[in-house]
This record gives C-alpha cells, structure tokens and sequence, in this order.
C-alpha cells in the first residue's frame, strides 16, 4: 500500500517535471523560432509599405503598390519565364536521365554497379561553385555561353549524381515481382519501367522533381556565370538590378519581388512535404 | 526462372547511356580542364595562345597574402557557420522538438524550413537587411540598449556566417529530428529512471547513438557551405576590402575582375581537392550502405 502510493506519487512527480520541461522546451523554441522569423517578417512587411526601410516595422498604411510597379514584363515576367525555361528544361532532363540511369542500376546484377554509385555518390558532395571557371572557358569555347540551352544542359549535369541516387534508392522499393510479371506477359524493359515502375514509385518521383527545380530556382552561381543577356536572365539573377543599376534600392519594390520570386518554391515545397514528411529532400542520402 | 527477352550486358546498360554522357561531358569535363587550366597563364583577353606554366600558378597563390587571406576566411566561416551554428543549433532544435508541444513544434519548424527554402539570393537580401546599420538587429541592440553597429562593416565574415546559419540550420534540424525518432524510447526511459541527467543522457545515450547521422550531417554541411557563393556576394561582396573574401569569391575575382583565369583556376583546383577530400571521407562513413 504505502509502496503504491510513493509509486504514484514518483509518477506524478514525472508528470510535472515533463510538464515543466515541455514548457522550457516550448520557451526556448519560440525564442529561436522568432530570431529566424525577423528577416521574414521583414520582406513580407516591406512589401506592403508605401515607405519601406531595411528595419522591420509595421506599415502605417497598407499598399499593393509596390507588387503594381514590380508586375511589368520587364522586372518580373520575362526573368520568371526565363527561370520556368531554365528550370524546367533542366529538371526534365535531370528526371528523365536519371529514371532511365536508375533502372539497370536497381534491377540488374552487375559488377560496375557499385563503383558506378559510389562515383554518383562523390559526385553529390562536389563543390559545384570550384568548377564554373573552367566551365565558363569551356562554355566560350564550344559556343555554348550566353545560351539557354548550354546553361540547362549543365544545370541538368550538376543536379544529376544526387537525382541518380535518389531515385535508385525509390525503385529499388518497387518489388521486383509485379514487373516480372510484366515481363512474362511479354513487356519489354522499357515498357515495364514506364508502365509498372515509375507509376509504383510516384511519390519518389515527385520527390527528385521537386527537389531538382527548387534546388535549380534558387541557383545564382550558374546563370549569373553562363548568362551575359540580360533579357536571358533568370530571376535569381535579375534580382541583383534593384541593387546599382536602379540607382537608389526601393526596398519595397525589392520586398515584393523577392516574394513573387519566392513564392513557387515554397509552395512546391509545402504540397511535397504535406504528403511526404518534412525531411522528404533527405531520401536516402543522409541515412545513417 | 528464365525471363523473356532478356537482354545481354552492354543493351542493359543501355539506358545509362545519357546521364552518363551528360555527366561526362559537363561535369567530368571541368574538371579535367580545370586540372588542365590551372597549369597554364590562360588570360580572357588579348592572349591568342597560352603556355604551360608549371606549378606557378599555385606557388603564386601559397605566397599571395590574398589567397592566405581568403582560406583563412574560409576556415572561418566553415567552422563557425557550419560545423559549429548549424550543426550544434540544428541539433538543439531537434532535440528540443521532441519535447515542445504541438503547435510550436509546427510554427518552429515552418519558420526554419522557410528559411532554408528560400531562393539563395533572396536569403542574402533578407540578412543583408537584417544586418546593415539602420536595419533591424540594429533596432533590436537599440532597443535593448546594447552597442550598436554596422556589422557588415565592422564584422562582415560574422555576419555572413550568421546568414549561412539561418540559411543552412534546417538541414540539419531534419536529419537530426530523424536521427533522434529512430533511438528507442525505452533506453532514454531507462537512464532517466536510473537517474541520469539531462547532460549525462545526451553525452552517453544520445549522441554516440546518432553519432554516425553526426559524421554524414558535418560532411555535407560543410560541403555545403565551402562552395557558398551567391549569399556572401550578395551580402558583401567579399567586402568591405577583402574582409569576407572567401575561397569562392577570391576565385571569381581573379577569374573575372582580373581575368587571370589560369590564377583562378588553380586556387578553384584547390577547393575542389579540399571537397573532393571531405567527399571520400563522407563515402567512408557511408560506406556499409552502398
């Protein structure tokens, strides 16, 4: 009896500590939660401010006029459609190659296998920004600078080791059964990855998609070294105009176009996580 | 059980075949140009043949006060962004979700992940404002009545590296948060009981559980941010004088402002070999896995 009730009373005890310990843990995350939340706080108000600074402030009165004097061909459309070409292109191409680079890697036997993805697997942890010098001499060249179609095909080559990686990783969760069967109801390879694997896997799919055009959007390194026109720019470099050419920054007008700007990514990101988990980008890369 | 149609070695490897192409020609390319460039004066303009020169170009760049400059930088804004912000700040933020309730579990990690989302240019917009005098750390200093600068003049490799935290710490906060889920809740039960404290559970317990998620995470974080080069420049521009000049920006300024593209080519070499290093030790780490 007595030993029940100090148990109970050590339970209770537990309780309260965890309680209390939930309200530290809630403290310090809303703490740091808010130090990262300024600089957001910042361009989503400066956008509506008919005055704004670089201080984060509540706008004395609400205005769409700097998203007016942004949402000209010239500022924002035509960077926009040059980063929906850029991006899309490139992760067409990265998709495509790496769902047919991920098949015979998953589902044939092979003794190149493994070196084969242990050189993809160095390949992702390069540092991409070493390379664009010589890239860019080369680009020169071959005639390859200041055009779209160059810049998506190396775009397509950096995002490619890890798309490869990942998308092994996804098929290689697609039972090898169901296309067995394919195969003896006379489907050739091709046939059942297009018809059998890459349905079973549409999840992963996404997953390499999104990643790839998120990672490509917000590129600045890339088009701002392969580029040299300015109606050919993107928007991750055609940002930097409001800066020196424009002569005095309007922060506002900044502000507004860094959320246009912003906005696909993040909704992108937020229709892939909903269905797949926060850490949906890991895959299998950071296993461990 | 014998397939139909089964096709021989090479036409199975057949669908490698443009990925493969692709990677050769535009990433293995480089870089075996760059090993190339880097050995010859190769200049933008006015040179119609360059010649090899040798090891010159990196007996220049070890005696260039520069180049000291931008890999000590570096080393700066590694260590402090990433091994120490993100990966320490990440792994508190995860730990610290596992206890917090709900909703602030989800406010904290949208905040964070956002930050993480945003294109790269945009970030270095944001801090750039959140750093420059008159913007709003400066208010917040100000209002908590503490010394009040100009950080990006007075201190610009801290704040840059400040921005790399904010920018990068979400990654490390997922791979962490997964980490932390797959240790069973059973064992930490068990020491609490046994009486072990907060420090003592995370020093014995937690961390040597997750310690191979620690190796993977530090390896790519700090890949990550050796090849950091759209938020300094948009922050700084390697500036004020060279003050956040690191390896990348120092390589694009002698590439480009200076058209010494055999100079930068070589020290671009070199931080490909400094990744290609932390590269085989991440495979290492990984290496049961393949």
């Amino acid at each position: 009896m007595a030993r029940a009730l100090t148990r109970t009373r050590s339970t209770r005890t537990r309780t309260r500590a965890r309680a209390a310990r939930r309200r530290t843990a809630d403290a310090c995350l809303l703490l740091v939660a808010a130090a990262f939340a300024l600089p957001l706080a910042w361009v989503v108000l400066a956008s509506v401010d008919p005055s704004a600074g670089l201080r984060v402030r509540v706008p004395h009165a609400l205005t769409l006029g700097n998203f007016r004097a942004i949402l000209t061909p010239d500022i924002t459309y035509t960077p926009l459609l040059n980063s929906l070409i850029l991006c899309g292109g490139a992760t067409a191409l990265t998709v495509g190659c790496a769902a047919l680079a991920a098949y015979p890697l998953s589902r044939f036997r092979s003794r190149l296998n493994r070196p084969f993805l242990l050189t993809i697997l160095f390949a992702t942890s390069l540092p991409i920004t070493a390379i664009m010098v010589p890239v860019y001499a080369l680009f020169v060249r071959v005639n390859l600078i200041d055009t779209l179609q160059g810049t998506i095909l190396f775009f397509a080559a950096t995002q490619l080791p890890f798309a490869i990686w990942l998308m092994k990783n996804f098929m290689d969760g697609v039972p090898k059964e169901l296309e067995e069967a394919a195969w003896t109801d006379g489907a050739s390879p091709v046939q059942s990855l297009l018809r059998v694997v890459l349905p079973l896997m549409g999840p992963g799919l996404a997953v390499v998609t999104v990643f790839s055009f998120v990672m490509m959007w917000g590129n600045f390194f890339v088009p701002f070294m392969l580029l040299l026109t300015p109606d050919k720019m993107p928007a991750s470099v055609s940002v930097n105009d409001f800066f020196g050419n424009r002569g005095m920054v309007a922060y506002g007008q900044l502000a507004a176009f860094s959320v246009v700007y912003s906005t696909p990514v993040i909704l992108l990101y937020v229709l892939v996580s909903r269905r797949l988990g926060s850490g949906f980008a890991l895959g299998g890369a950071v296993k461990g | 059980m014998r397939r139909r149609g089964a096709a021989p070695g090479l036409l199975r490897a057949l669908p490698l075949a443009p990925a493969v192409v692709l990677l050769l020609l535009f990433l293995a390319g480089p870089i075996a140009y760059c090993v190339l460039i880097a050995f010859t004066d190769l200049q933008l303009t006015g040179q119609a043949h360059s010649s090899f020169v040798g090891f010159a170009n990196f007996r220049r760049a070890f005696a260039d006060p520069a180049f000291l400059n931008a890999v000590w930088l570096t080393l700066v804004f590694t260590v402090l962004s990433s091994i120490v912000g993100q990966n320490t700040l990440g792994l508190a933020l995860a730990a610290l979700m596992k206890r917090a309730s709900r909703p602030v579990r989800a406010v904290a990690g949208a905040v964070v992940v956002t930050a993480w989302v945003l294109p790269e240019v945009v970030a270095g917009f944001l801090l750039y404002a959140f750093f420059r005098r008159e913007g709003t750390l400066d208010a917040v200093l100000g209002w908590l009545r503490l010394p009040r600068q100009n950080w990006l003049y007075t201190l610009p490799i801290l704040a840059v590296s400040f921005a790399n935290v904010w920018r990068g710490t979400a990654f490390s906060m997922l791979v962490y948060s997964a980490a932390l889920d797959e240790i069973p809740a059973e064992i930490s039960e068990a020491a609490e009981v046994d009486g072990a404290g907060g420090l003592r559970r995370l020093w014995h317990i937690t961390l040597p559980m997750i310690r191979r998620s620690i190796g993977t995470n530090l390896m790519l974080n700090t890949l990550q941010t050796l090849s950091v080069f759209g938020l300094i420049w948009v922050m700084t521009r390697g500036g004020p004088g060279d003050r956040s000049q690191t390896l990348p920006l120092l390589m694009y300024e002698q590439a480009f402002q200076n058209s010494m593209i055999g100079y930068g080519t070589a020290v671009a070499l070199l931080l490909l070999l400094v990744g290609a290093l932390f590269s085989a030790v991440y495979l290492r780490l990984l290496r049961t896995e393949v």
